[in-house]
């Protein structure tokens, strides 16, 4: 990474909707209601339209300029300069910031789109648009900031957006809380973010090269070498802090309680914030630091571990969720475990890849639920679905090609992503086949509940009431009814007549596009097994430490540190190694092809398996799925159902735990410091008292004895004073006879 | 027989007590200052004596002159203040005007 090349538009793809949730906030109540819901529509779409093209031409001249030297920097001015600290206001882009960048603003804007449609009969219409467009600029912030500060600006705004957006309809206790529970769970996770960025910081001042600046970072981290913050050494001290603000925003274990909640936010949300962009802002951030976690191995066997224990565990209770988009959420954590998976295996490239499949395939499964809801007038149970698909083709194909892709099956952007990961995670020198067992086992599991969900909705007979309206929202089984108030039954839909409608093409076609990425994106990085030239590893390689290039040559830390150490020679030098590992490369793959071709087809025949086993229990019913669910007593079926019991352990433990500590302290301070202080205010009474008894019975006494007895002097002494001139005169003579007969005598 | 300092003391203490008596017995209040005047005037006589016999030097004369001159600004004093009475209660008795009773 040389000089960056100086930019002045990255700003605008962050000011830009900025600038358009300030417009909305300040007067989009005004707008909506003197102009009409299309200026909002157009204050808040033509941001991101700007933020988009902002986005393509960035890409476009990154594409213009050698691999090397991809690094645009805008640099907007001065922030803090304090010491050793020396952070700006400045965006940058890179190839990944770049491709984030165009996920957040492409696929934001296609969800943004789909609002206008979704949204369309909200009464705070505009207040929606308003958080939408200060998410999508602080997620912007997230990505495009060049320090970790400015990282942490968007980090903090993706969470305050998402839990405005999660809570939209506040009218209901249940979204509301949710919100609450987004938003603190996350500030769990990102109190570890700000003690690591502290760590990082420290370790390097110590030094005398303290920086938060990412590429100052990425030539100093090698300093961070024999220090050790708390026993720990230094990078894996900071890498676990930075990886526990990881789990907090992308839901791993044991932060991830809050994204299955978050659904109780409109359904556009939970694909822009769930799906798309902010969850995958932890996923991003490892990548981001990928120099700094490749020092700590420990930190990646720990983010391997949870990966694989989040995935597995999320897909198996994904299992038997009625809720469709509880489903959709519990597959969202299982796939971000995904991520994280290749990322604990050094395969940074192959997470981010299934980060940007992912983006597109969940978000089309989304709004396909979205519409789905839309269609059915808030009903989210799929036991009241079914037999959709003749109602809704659209939704429906889109639907079934994203489950195909998020099922892994070929040639779908999902086959291309997760197989790749698996391949990870059982070739890495940091892998291993337990990884890459339990991966593949979760893979099954996801294509038994995907299709248990396609089958559910699409196909069968309509379960739903006829009338359409005549549910209530009691029966949803979870609490998670939706905005009754905002959503009152015979709103708009006037002439309405039991069956489902398709949705309107506002909202259809930012589905078909989805869908179309979701089936193609795969093949932007085809590996070099099935003929194909990673061309998307290529594209990141610049910001990947040690390129990704090496399968299972990747020498950790060192040698990668010191080359980035030591300027531009050493990058020359770096770079022929990086080319002799091309080499290699493609030697190993020949060795290795047998045995990716095997693991390829085994997690295709278990992604297979588990369609058949939904199909067998849920289409064909010659399966029943009780057999399953009444297993052992029914014991393994209540704990999926229940989520493990897991929102109750959290409830019994940490959250009881707090409220009781907080009683403690509550008695403590009502008993002991209460006590402390109104014992003082007690004796201090007293003293009063009985120093006003002294002033009034002392200080008063002498002060009235001396003020009566000048009264009663007075009142003797007035006698003299009679006013007859004659009687002074008396006076006068008198005492001028005694003074003289004195004299004599 | 010769006019000596006595005989000068004598007339001194005859016009102090006309003075003292008129002071002393006078309801009007013009002849209360009167009555002062021939206080005062005892006094000079006295002042004036023992100037002449006395060995004093001529202090006594200056001391005369000085009374004088005071007298004469008392009398102006007096008099606005006999007026302003007037003025306020309409009589000049002493005996009626006793406002400053204590």
């Amino acid at each position: 990474m040389t000089n960056p090349i100086l930019v002045d538009y990255l700003r605008w793809i962050v000011l830009a909707p900025l600038l358009g949730a300030a417009i909305n906030g300040l007067a989009g109540a005004w707008l909506q209601k003197r102009v009409g819901r299309h200026a909002v529509t157009a204050v808040a779409l033509l941001p991101i339209g700007i933020a988009f093209a902002l986005a393509v031409k960035g890409f476009l001249q990154l594409l213009s300029i050698e691999p090397e030297q991809r690094f645009l920097l805008d640099s907007v001015s001065k922030w803090m300069h304090i010491g050793h600290l020396k952070v700006d206001m400045a965006f940058w882009l890179d190839p990944l910031s770049s491709m984030m960048t165009l996920v957040i603003t492409g696929i934001g804007g296609l969800i943004h789109l789909y609002s206008v449609g979704y949204m369309s009969e909200e009464p705070s219409y505009w207040r929606y648009f308003t958080y939408l467009n200060l998410f999508t600029a602080a997620m912007l912030t997230l990505v495009l900031g060049d320090s970790l500060l400015t990282m942490f600006v968007g980090w903090e705004g993706v969470g305050l957006c998402s839990y405005a957006l999660i809570g939209f309809w506040h009218r209901e206790w249940a979204n509301a809380s949710a919100g609450s529970k987004a938003f603190i769970t996350n500030r769990v996770g990102d109190f570890g973010f700000v003690l690591g960025m502290f760590g990082l910081f420290w370790a390097l001042d110590r030094t005398g090269q303290g920086t938060v600046v990412f590429r100052e970072l990425a030539q100093r981290v090698h300093l961070l070498d024999g220090q050790t913050i708390a026993g720990l050494a230094a990078a894996t001290f900071v890498t676990l802090m930075m990886f526990v603000g990881a789990t907090g925003k992308s839901a791993q274990i044991p932060l991830y309680v809050w994204l299955p909640d978050a659904m109780a936010g409109p359904t556009p949300v939970s694909a822009l914030i769930h799906a798309a962009t902010m969850v995958t802002a932890g996923v991003y951030m490892i990548c981001r630091l990928n120099f700094l976690f490749d020092m700590a191995p420990t930190t990646l066997h720990v983010v391997a571990a949870i990966g694989t224990l989040t995935a597995f565990f999320a897909a198996t209770i994904g299992v038997a969720q009625w809720d469709i988009k509880k489903v959709l959420a519990y597959s969202t954590v299982s796939q971000l475990g995904f991520m994280f998976i290749a990322m604990g295996v050094g395969a940074y490239t192959t997470g981010v890849f299934h980060l940007f499949t992912h983006a597109f395939f969940k978000a089309c499964l989304f709004l396909g639920s979205g519409s789905v809801i839309h269609a059915l007038h808030h009903e989210q149970d799929m036991r009241h679905m079914g037999g959709l698909k003749k109602y809704m083709p659209i939704t429906f194909w889109t639907f079934l090609l994203s489950t195909l892709a998020l099922c892994g099956i070929p040639p779908f952007a999902g086959f291309f992503s997760k197989d790749e990961i698996l391949w990870k995670a059982f070739s890495s020198p940091l892998g291993s086949p337990v990884l890459w067992a339990i991966g593949t086992l979760t893979a099954g599991f996801t294509a038994f509940y995907m299709f248990r969900q396609v089958f559910l909705v699409f196909y069968g007979e309509y379960r739903g009431s006829p009338g359409g309206h005549g549910h209530g929202h009691d029966d949803h089984g979870d609490d998670h009814g939706h905005a009754t108030t905002a959503h009152d039954d015979g709103h708009g839909h006037g002439g309405h007549h039991g069956d489902p409608h398709e949705s309107p093409a506002l909202m259809t076609i930012p589905l078909v596009i989805l869908a179309l990425g979701a089936v193609l994106t795969g093949f932007l990085n085809v590996p070099g097994a099935l003929g194909g030239h990673h061309v998307f590893d290529q594209w990141l390689a610049p910001v990947i430490a040690k390129a990704a290039h090496g399968e299972g040559h990747g020498a950790h830390g060192a040698p990668a540190a010191v080359a980035r150490g030591h300027g531009v020679e050493a990058a020359v030098e770096h770079e022929a190694k990086v080319l002799e590992h091309d080499l290699e490369t493609v030697e190993h793959d020949v060795e290795d092809a047998t045995w990716e071709y095997l693991l390829m087809a085994v997690s295709v025949t278990v992604a297979f398996g588990g369609i058949l086993l939904a199909w067998l229990m849920y289409r064909r019913k010659s399966l029943d799925p009780s057999t399953f669910s009444e297993a052992w007593s029914g014991g393994p079926y209540r704990a999926v159902y229940n989520k493990y019991w897991i929102d109750e352990l959290y409830d019994a433990t940490v959250i009881r735990g707090t409220l009781a500590l907080s009683n403690l302290l509550a008695t403590f301070d009502r008993v002991v410091v209460d006590g402390i202080v109104n014992g003082a205010g007690w004796v201090v009474r007293q003293v009063s008292a009985l120093e006003g008894a002294f002033d009034r019975g002392v200080v008063d006494g002498l002060v009235n004895l001396v003020g009566s007895t000048s009264l009663a002097l007075g009142n003797r002494a007035r006698a003299l004073q009679t006013g007859h001139i004659y009687s002074y005169l008396y006076a006068i003579v008198i005492g001028v006879v005694v003074v003289m007969f004195a004299r004599l005598l | 027989m010769e006019i000596g300092l006595n005989h000068y003391l004598v007339v001194g203490l005859l016009v102090f007590l006309a003075g003292v008596f008129t002071v002393l017995t006078r309801r009007n209040a013009i002849g209360v200052l009167m009555g002062v005047e021939l206080v005062l005037n005892s006094a000079n006589i006295n002042y004036i004596a023992f100037s002449r016999f006395g060995t004093g030097g001529l202090e006594g004369q200056i001391f005369s002159i000085f009374v004088i001159m005071l007298a004469a600004a008392e009398a102006a004093i007096g008099l606005a203040i006999v007026l302003g009475i007037y003025r306020k209660f309409q009589t000049i008795d002493v005996e009626e005007v006793d406002s400053l009773r204590g």
